[in-house]
């Protein structure tokens, strides 16, 4: 089969080597914050549930869904088909709200915000001052500003460049703000690209979610900058479950940026967000995330089990979602961002780097539902396993009667190091018209120890090498992340391969 | 420059011994040849030197400018002045050749101690170089060897060799797969670069090759030994009379 349009531009990885050297020592992110903070009693019943609603200050309607979606909850079975082993949850023993003490009077801006909490994000080289950013005066040429949601533990500390952004028409806020202040179009469309009744983890979202991002682009608005939310986990013993919903009216355009880091802890911790996406007619998103979660340490100890649902409905015609991955962090990932190319003429594309060292276990891939005609899919997914890791690509291609002329193109590449892990390839293709065509092309390799030595015999240390050769195996996946986040997913694809050698 | 000494090599997986014992005495400036038919260790003498695994030295030893390099990891042996041009260089897809040049540089510079190359400095040397290659700027953006003619892997390794500027080079069967134009460029490569302090081992088949790169001294070898030492004109007996003789020679 001939890779006939895959576009492999040159130049990105050009300080791709700088940034490892630069970096260097394993989990970076493995620190806490040492602050007070309140908790909702431990444990999941109705009056946790209440109790969330009722610490975001939200309507009725709201909690009236909460509730239904824990009911709901209560009667489904946790899905047992990934190819992820873990001890059983205990979701008694975990607590579903936590919030830093200072946070219970909301702060009017960023500024009222304690000391402690912004020095986090300043630690974690998260800007959350738009003047920094504004002066440019050490800002590389032609870097963008980038607007930040600041989600730490269950609540958001604030959002920046919120005012600016909404002289062009855009709302970035929270999703509990968003609830209180746009209920409209809250209500229009929280729910309905992940039903509540979708899946365990998404119904279990849907009743403990406590915070999150909301974005709404209206029509004819290409956002003026790349908006962003930073997930921080904190606090022990907590998860986090975080909602975002992202809509792109009539020819609309956002890039979107989403990361997300955690202490290092002996005892697992669990993520369960939800992300929807709306598209309008001729509307764009650009959906990056580098997920980079506590892995746990080289024995299986610890890390975040990380189980996602994201879904974008390209409702409109000729829309359009790209939804880019580097998942290098959590002990167990289980996510699969889809796409539901309902609108004529829509497109979605996914492009995916999942690492797994140590024992990590990665189960990861998307689903692409053709519905509309003429529809257009691409998925490019690079895995890569070392140390004792499981990696698993699992992707569902479905083309309907009604999505005549539509077409795939799926690429699938695992390369592995060492000779103690796995990877799997796992894809689902369902054609029910005969007008569609559908293209698979998977390949397994390992780091040769032929092209190690070469860039050894060249002066190169043997984790460099490593890191280089990743680096040109996940190529056209860093290349379709924005600038800001190539060069940060580069040094991270080094530092989580630390140790997979020697 | 390189002193060997009865350095005897086998292979790490099986117990078969490749050098049984090979002296070598390179002075700096100097461009040395091993010629020697076809499994006599030729290759295998250039990979142990440069540091590649799979092979387990019994006894000998190997200094560069009096440093063991036998201790050495590979990246220590090139930052210590030590290149082999491959027989068959690799490919790495995805890795741009800039980027792996510029990499190799500084990380060589780094394990020396010595400030970095910038970009700006590093794109005028790596352009200047290049050209006296032939080798265009596409071919620097293509991923490293990766769909490269035998012609252009070759003067891609000088070009690395150039941009290294090591004080040892070992040319390992630089001529092979190659016609008769790109040998002569390749040749121009390696000769631009003698300076009369820069250390050449230029490992080879044929007589023809030395033809382009005059050699001061021409070693043959044979299972695993050298056999006999002598000038250029050691080279033109092989071409006329073939390793035979002086297989019998020894023997």
């Amino acid at each position: 089969m001939a890779m006939d349009d895959v576009q492999v531009k040159d130049g990105v990885d050009a300080e791709t080597v700088d940034a490892v050297i630069a970096l260097s020592g394993a989990y970076k992110y493995g620190w806490n914050t040492e602050i007070e903070m309140e908790y909702a009693p431990k444990g999941l019943s109705e009056d946790i549930v209440r109790l969330i609603s009722s610490k975001n200050e939200e309507p009725k309607w709201m909690l009236e869904w909460r509730l239904a979606a824990y009911r709901r909850w209560l009667e489904l079975k946790e899905p047992d088909w990934a190819m992820v082993e873990y001890p059983k949850i205990d979701f008694q023993d975990q607590y579903y709200y936590a919030r830093p003490k200072s946070m219970e009077e909301k702060p009017k801006s960023l500024d009222d915000v304690d000391p402690k909490l912004l020095e986090t994000y300043k630690k974690l080289g998260i800007p959350l001052k738009e003047q920094a950013l504004l002066a440019g005066v050490e800002a590389p040429e032609g870097e963008r500003r980038v607007a930040v949601d600041a989600v730490f533990d269950s609540v958001s500390l604030g959002t920046t460049f919120q005012a600016e952004l909404l002289q062009a028409g855009v709302i970035f806020c929270s999703i509990s703000e968003a609830i209180r202040e746009h209920p409209d179009l809250v209500k229009r469309y929280l729910g309905t690209v992940v039903p509540v009744s979708d899946n365990y983890y998404a119904t279990l979202n849907s009743a403990v979610f406590s915070d999150g991002s909301f974005v709404y682009i209206p029509p004819g608005v290409r956002c003026p900058m790349e908006l962003s939310t930073y997930f921080r986990i904190n606090a022990e013993n907590t998860g986090q479950f975080e909602r975002t919903l992202i809509i792109a009216d009539k020819e609309a355009y956002v890039s979107y940026l989403e990361g997300c880091t955690a202490p290092q802890r002996d005892v697992a911790q669990l993520h369960a967000a939800v992300v929807e996406l709306v598209l309008l007619d001729d509307a764009e998103i650009k959906y990056s995330t580098v997920q980079n979660w506590y892995p746990g340490d080289e024995n299986g100890k610890g890390g975040i089990y990380n189980f996602v649902t994201k879904r974008a409905d390209c409702r409109g015609d000729r829309s359009k979602v790209m939804w880019t991955q580097v998942e290098t962090g959590s002990a167990v990932t289980w996510k699969y961002p889809s796409c539901v190319l309902r609108g004529d003429d829509s497109q979605g594309e996914f492009y995916s780097i999942a690492i797994a060292n140590n024992m990590q276990q990665a189960d990861t891939g998307t689903k692409m539902v053709h519905l509309g005609k003429n529809t257009k899919s691409r998925i490019v997914s690079k895995g890569i396993s070392a140390g004792k890791a499981q990696n698993t690509y699992r992707g569902l291609v479905s083309m309907h009667p009604k999505a005549k002329n539509s077409r795939n193109y799926t690429q699938c590449d695992s390369l592995l190091i060492g000779d103690k892990c796995g990877a799997h390839t796992v894809p689902y293709i369902e054609v029910k018209n005969n007008s569609s065509r559908v293209e698979h092309e998977a390949t397994t390799s390992k780091v040769d120890d032929d092209q190690l030595f070469y860039c050894r015999s060249r002066g190169m240390g043997e984790e460099d090498a490593v890191a280089l050769v990743v680096n040109g195996f996940c190529k056209e996946v860093l290349q379709a992340l924005p600038m800001e986040f190539a060069m940060e997913a580069q040094a991270l694809v080094a530092i989580s391969l630390e140790g997979s050698v020697g | 420059m390189l002193e060997i000494k009865n350095l005897q090599v086998q292979l790490e997986e099986e117990d078969k011994q490749i050098l049984k014992g090979v002296d070598l005495s390179l002075e700096a400036g100097k461009v040395h040849a091993i010629m020697g038919p076809n499994g006599s260790g030729k290759s295998t003498l250039s990979y142990v030197l440069s540091g590649k695994g799979g092979y387990e030295v019994t006894a000998g030893s190997a200094h560069l400018e009096g440093n063991d390099i036998l201790s050495m990891e590979p990246e220590e042996r090139a930052a210590a002045g030590l290149f082999l041009a491959f027989q068959y260089p690799v490919e790495i897809p995805g890795v741009g050749n800039m980027t792996f040049l510029r990499t190799a540089v500084n990380s060589q510079r780094k394990l020396r101690g010595e400030p970095e190359m910038s970009a700006g400095e590093f794109l005028k040397v790596v352009r200047a170089k290049a050209k006296d290659l032939k080798i265009d700027a596409e071919m620097l953006k293509r991923p490293v060897n990766v769909g490269f003619s035998g012609g252009e892997k070759k003067r891609n390794e000088i070009l690395q060799m150039a941009m290294l500027e090591p004080k040892m080079c070992i040319l390992d069967e630089t001529d092979s797969g190659l016609d008769v134009d790109a040998m002569k460029l390749v040749a121009q490569g390696v000769n631009a670069l003698r300076d009369g302090k820069r250390t050449f081992l230029v490992i080879t088949h044929y007589q023809r090759l030395l033809d382009h790169i005059k050699p001061d001294v021409v070693h043959i070898m044979a299972a695993g030994r050298i056999i006999k030492s002598g000038g250029p004109e050691l080279a033109l007996q092989v071409e006329n009379n073939g390793y035979s003789d002086l297989l019998e020679g020894s023997a």
